[in-house]
């Protein structure tokens, strides 16, 4: 029997011909990536060329004990010469920034302190969270180690009605076959075809609410273009075998699919089709995160708020994934549409995402939100509800202050 | 005998307990020593003084649910002797490994306990007995080299040990 994606990247990188579930293997890393804090306690380093050293939940620094961490993060940059390090001003999300910059790579391994780092799985590039602990044993020693997982094959066909993004995809997956802890997903289809990096990233990233352990796309025609005249070093994409395992096949038909809401508090077997929540009232609304905070993502708002106001008594937020996404996402109109209907954009951080800073929900409070987590006391208050839909959905519910079906709002280019 | 066997009073937690609820977003940058407090203040207000070292947790699947924050370290810190979970997230069951805390998958064991029974866990074999009713389910032992990070105490007590961290 063959191999899947996912199990030949962990046999090529453990040295071992066949590996299959219920293995242990042992692995090179080739990418570490960390954030905010640096760790003044390492003697020794493995490899500082496999470090990637940035800034993302606490930028710019909200607190004196944020401006001490990142300052100690300037120094273990500084001390251990580490070339990709991203100072703030050229700072972004950790998933958004390596993708941007070409450092998630296919067929790598890369790990990163933060546990949506399956998002680089859009690049065919085998990567997952780690804690603080293990990143460090990673620095010093290069390796680490999986249990390989069962592997669920999802096959996309059709295409994505109007008003139905990526987003609602994988929370329709996660509505239908909830958590998949201790396996992983693989990504297939002519469904797949046509949808582009932003919804690749968006549906890898939100795998972490499925609870993989990896979410695998594969190397076609949209991550080839996307890593052209990108990707910093030279690679091979893993594909499966023709006879490669598969514990299931899913297959979802794109084109049956509905805009889907995940309820407030968990997120497996908790989405519903949005026609189950409008009309639920909103005191805030968000996208942003490294599952939404994509320049594709600007372009679904911009065009859905063009010419109309947010809600009284509703707050819009918009955070960008990095400096770049902001950039463009000047260059392209959408910042200043957004503001003009009352929006507010931020810099780019992890911020509201993970009630951090700049956009924290008060007792009580009700959000829609297109970031990554809907658990209770994510976002602030641990009596805040928090609803999670597509890009669209959100800014749909954001002019109209209730949850609102992105389908039934009228484009201002439509009007005219 | 296994040396691997612990035996403690049951606390008994549902599906889907995520890091969230363990590390509240406000106690992400606390110290260490602070942080045990917080612990499930979110679902189950006053747990954290009335938990006492050597207690076992129960809990149903994807256990450890969400981000990278070090739950491990503080179930450790509260004296849990060991986590028993129907199911675990990747994530989850790493930090708690890493953190030096017996932890094994074990399908049944949420119908297994009520809360106070008392628990024997053989994280080496997998079995967990309800010493209080005398009934016992087999869990999925982890793999000898990971139940070894256990042994040692962690990863920064095996870092240490070599010389690579302070």
């Amino acid at each position: 029997m063959g191999m899947n994606a996912i199990e030949k990247i962990l046999a090529k990188r453990s040295g071992q011909a066949i590996v299959k579930p219920g293995d242990v293997v042992v692995v090179d890393v080739d990418t570490a990536v960390s954030f905010d804090a640096g760790k003044p306690f390492i003697k020794k380093i493995h490899n500082p060329d496999m470090l990637v050293l940035l800034h993302d939940h606490m930028v710019p620094a909200p607190t004196l004990d944020a401006a001490n961490g990142a300052k100690s993060m300037r120094e273990f940059a500084a001390k251990f010469n580490v070339k990709n390090y991203f100072p703030v001003g050229r700072h972004g999300i950790s998933h958004v920034l390596v993708a941007e910059e070409g450092l998630a790579l296919p067929g790598n391994i890369l790990v990163n302190g933060d546990s949506h780092t399956c998002s680089s799985g859009a690049l065919n590039c085998l990567a997952r969270g780690m804690g603080p602990s293990e990143m460090t044993y990673i620095m010093c020693k290069g390796k680490t180690w999986y249990i390989v997982g069962p592997t669920t094959k999802v096959v996309l066909e059709g295409d994505l009605p109007e008003g139905v993004y990526p987003r609602d995809v994988i929370h329709y997956l996660a509505g239908q076959h909830g958590d998949f802890a201790g396996r992983n997903l693989e990504w297939y289809g002519p469904g797949l075809e046509k949808i582009g990096m932003d919804g690749r990233l968006t549906m890898a990233t939100i795998s972490a609410e499925l609870s993989v352990d990896f979410s695998l796309f594969p190397y076609d025609k949209v991550l080839a273009d996307y890593l052209d005249g990108r990707a910093k070093r030279p690679f091979e994409p893993s594909f499966p075998d023709d006879d490669a395992e598969y514990e299931q096949v899913i297959t979802i038909n794109l084109s049956e699919l509905e805009p889907q809401v995940v309820l407030p508090n968990k997120v497996a077997w908790n989405s519903k089709p949005i026609s189950e929540v409008v009309g639920k009232r909103v005191d805030q609304a968000f996208i942003g995160s490294c599952a939404n905070g994509r320049l594709s993502d600007f372009k679904i708002a911009a065009d859905i708020v063009r010419g109309k106001k947010v809600a009284e008594g509703t707050r819009f937020i918009i955070t960008p994934g990095s400096q770049d996404v902001m950039r463009r996402a000047v260059k392209a109109g959408y910042v200043e549409t957004l503001l003009e209907a009352g929006a507010v954009v931020t810099n780019s951080t992890c911020g509201a995402c993970y009630g951090g800073h700049m956009g924290l929900l008060a007792d009580g409070e009700v959000c829609i939100t297109a970031s990554t987590r809907n658990f209770k006391g994510r976002m602030g208050s641990a009596s805040a509800e928090i609803y999670m839909g597509s890009p669209a959905t959100v800014a749909a519910s954001a002019i109209a202050g209730v949850i609102t079906d992105p389908r039934t709002v009228q484009k201002v280019e439509e009007l005219a | 005998m296994s040396n691997k066997k612990v035996t403690g009073k049951v606390w008994k937690f549902g599906s889907d307990i995520n890091t969230d609820l363990v590390i509240p977003n406000f106690a992400i940058y606390m110290k260490r020593e602070e942080q045990p407090q917080h612990c499930f203040v979110a679902n189950r207000p006053g747990w954290v003084d009335e938990v006492q070292p050597g207690d076992i947790l129960i809990a149903g699947t994807n256990f450890g649910v969400g981000s990278g924050r070090p739950i491990g370290d503080v179930f450790v810190d509260l004296g849990v002797a060991a986590v028993v979970a129907e199911s675990f997230n990747g994530l989850g069951l790493r930090n708690c490994v890493n953190a030096g805390l017996a932890s094994l998958p074990c399908k049944g064991v949420l119908d297994l306990f009520d809360e106070g029974d008392i628990a024997e866990v053989d994280w080496g074999t997998g079995e967990v007995r309800n010493l209080t009713k005398g009934t016992s389910v087999t869990g999925q032992a982890l793999p000898q080299d990971i139940q070894g990070i256990v042994e040692e105490g962690g990863v920064m007590a095996k870092l240490r040990k070599e010389g690579f961290v302070t």
